[in-house]
């Protein structure tokens, strides 16, 4: 218990706070791996899902293809490219965007499967182009999937950037790290605990999000059937007898 | 006026849906294709608006190819009505009505205005408007199905099964209503059921469909009903039980007709 009120108490020292070196720019770095690394992984894989959603073409491609991405260890991957690459911010940023991949890719895929294929046909028979297919009908109905690829995108990433200070790329893994080393436990401690706070907070507002997404006609309550005027005769007799009243 | 001329389809896997079919479909009036699941009725329907392109043959609308038309635009001048409605479920009931409108370019609120009176023309009530589909009943969503078919006021009207998912009371009105508006309308109706007394009672000309897209019989329910062509027509229609035979019984000195089972259904005018 002494341990994390020593790690909570390093997290409010105002020493440990502000500055190049200070967790709320090591948080930040954090952050902007995480979005970083999320966005681009988007921009690769929303509209590779998307293609591969709607024609159903390479779905074996790609289900093997992030299966396999899914496969690959992050810090064997990170070691390998900081090789290549060197120190900083580029090794890491790349092995986020590889663990972000699969799971948007097939959030994006698994969306556009979801869809009803009755309603599509419906979409096409009544003179939609492919292109209408896909933006008035596919992405609107597919999104909430898409929206919880990008979740876990995002929880993964953001556990996963602290690695990035093993090839020097900052983030909060620097105080885990640095304290390790200098067997400062409560800046290990304090950085894992604000490293813990961070993923909850996110996995939070993309629950939210996630539940914001789903069209309203999609959780609309079914409702039993009412009948309109027009299309059966009234009843001969008004209100029902109440009785005992 | 709809034409078939010789339109074979083999799809990829070897099935051939239908084989050198011909059939002249005429304007204003209803033509049911009626057969059991198999017999390519469904294919023949989707040929029309190019939903399947036929292998071999041609289908003319009022004397134009369509294979010549793209199919979007022709899909966008033909009314198609599917079971199970085929709605927009992240769209509110107008703006699935307007859906067709909206894509031919008319503006959102005049297509909603024009919607709003669809949904009287098809007997819902307009505070169904703001409702999203799920909300509906059945038999609701399929009206919605059928005022969309006719939003952009197109010549042609194809119903693939509409009705086959809703229960018999609301099936009964919704068959009333399809008579009504058709009338009304003068619209050239494709129907397509696999129940014969749904294409005796909607259908101007009925064409009963065998395996394979081959024609039985084409023809009025009262001729098809009068002259079966074959033992095949005869059983479908349930000719050969006694199913559609009435006699005549005197009663009290006045003709009472009575069905096979001798249950008097009405009373001949002298």
């Amino acid at each position: 218990m002494n341990l994390i009120l020593d790690g909570i108490a390093w997290i409010l020292d105002p020493a440990n706070q502000t500055g190049p070196g200070g967790w709320f720019a090591r948080l930040g770095e954090q952050l902007a791996y995480t979005f970083g690394a999320v966005a681009i992984a988007a921009i690769i894989a929303i509209p590779l899902g998307y293609l591969v959603g709607h024609t159903g073409r390479g779905r074996d491609v790609a289900v093997s293809l992030s299966g396999g991405f899914r496969a690959l260890p992050s810090l064997g991957v990170l070691i390998l490219l900081g090789l290549g690459l060197g120190i900083g911010f580029r090794a890491p940023l790349i092995t986020f965007v590889i663990l972000a991949i699969p799971p948007i890719l097939a959030g994006a895929y698994a969306g556009f499967e979801a869809v009803d294929r009755k309603t599509i046909d419906a979409a096409r028979a009544v003179g939609m182009t492919e292109g209408q297919i896909v933006r008035q009908v596919e992405v609107p109905l597919g999104l909430p999937l898409l929206i919880g690829g990008i979740r876990s995108g995002v929880l993964q990433v953001v556990a996963t950037a602290t690695l990035a200070a093993y090839v020097s790329g900052g983030a909060l893994g620097a105080f885990i790290f640095e304290g390790v080393a200098t067997r400062n436990y409560s800046e290990t401690l304090g950085a894992s605990i604000l490293v813990t706070l961070l993923a909850l907070i996110l996995e939070g507002v993309f629950a939210l999000i996630q539940k914001l997404v789903v069209p309203r006609g999609v959780v609309a309550r079914e409702i039993k059937e009412v009948r309109t005027v027009s299309s059966r005769p009234r009843a001969a007799v008004g209100s029902p007898i109440q009785e005992g009243k | 006026m709809i034409e078939f001329r010789s339109v074979t389809k083999q799809f990829p896997d070897g099935t051939v849906a239908v084989k050198e079919f011909d059939l002249v479909i005429p304007p204003r009036k209803t033509t049911v294709l009626v057969g059991s699941s198999g017999c390519g009725k469904t294919t023949l329907l989707r040929m029309i608006n190019r939903m399947i392109d036929p292998t071999s043959g041609h289908i003319l609308i009022d004397g134009e190819d369509t294979a010549a038309l793209a199919p979007v635009k022709l899909r966008r001048r033909i009314g198609y009505v599917m079971q199970n409605s085929g709605l927009l479920p992240h769209r509110k009931v107008i703006d699935n009505v307007a859906t067709v409108p909206v894509l031919n370019g008319v503006p959102k609120k005049e297509a909603r205005a024009h919607a709003l009176e669809l949904l009287d023309t098809v007997g819902l009530d307009r505070s169904l408007a703001d409702k999203y589909p799920r909300q509906l009943s059945g038999g609701q969503q399929q009206r919605v199905g059928v005022a969309r078919g006719l939003a952009a006021d197109p010549n042609i009207l194809l119903m693939d099964e509409p009705f086959g998912a809703v229960d018999p009371i609301v099936r009964a009105e919704l068959q009333q209503e399809t008579i009504r508006l058709q009338q009304g309308l003068g619209k050239t109706v494709v129907f397509v059921t696999h129940d014969i007394d749904e294409a005796f009672l909607l259908g101007h000309q009925v064409v009963i469909l065998q395996k394979g897209g081959h024609i039985a019989q084409v023809g009025t329910p009262a001729e098809i009903l009068a002259n079966p062509a074959d033992d095949f027509v005869a059983s479908f229609v349930g000719a050969d039980k006694g199913k559609r035979v009435l006699r005549i019984e005197k009663v009290g000195g006045r003709d009472v007709v009575v069905d096979e089972n001798g249950t008097p259904t009405g009373v001949l005018q002298p």
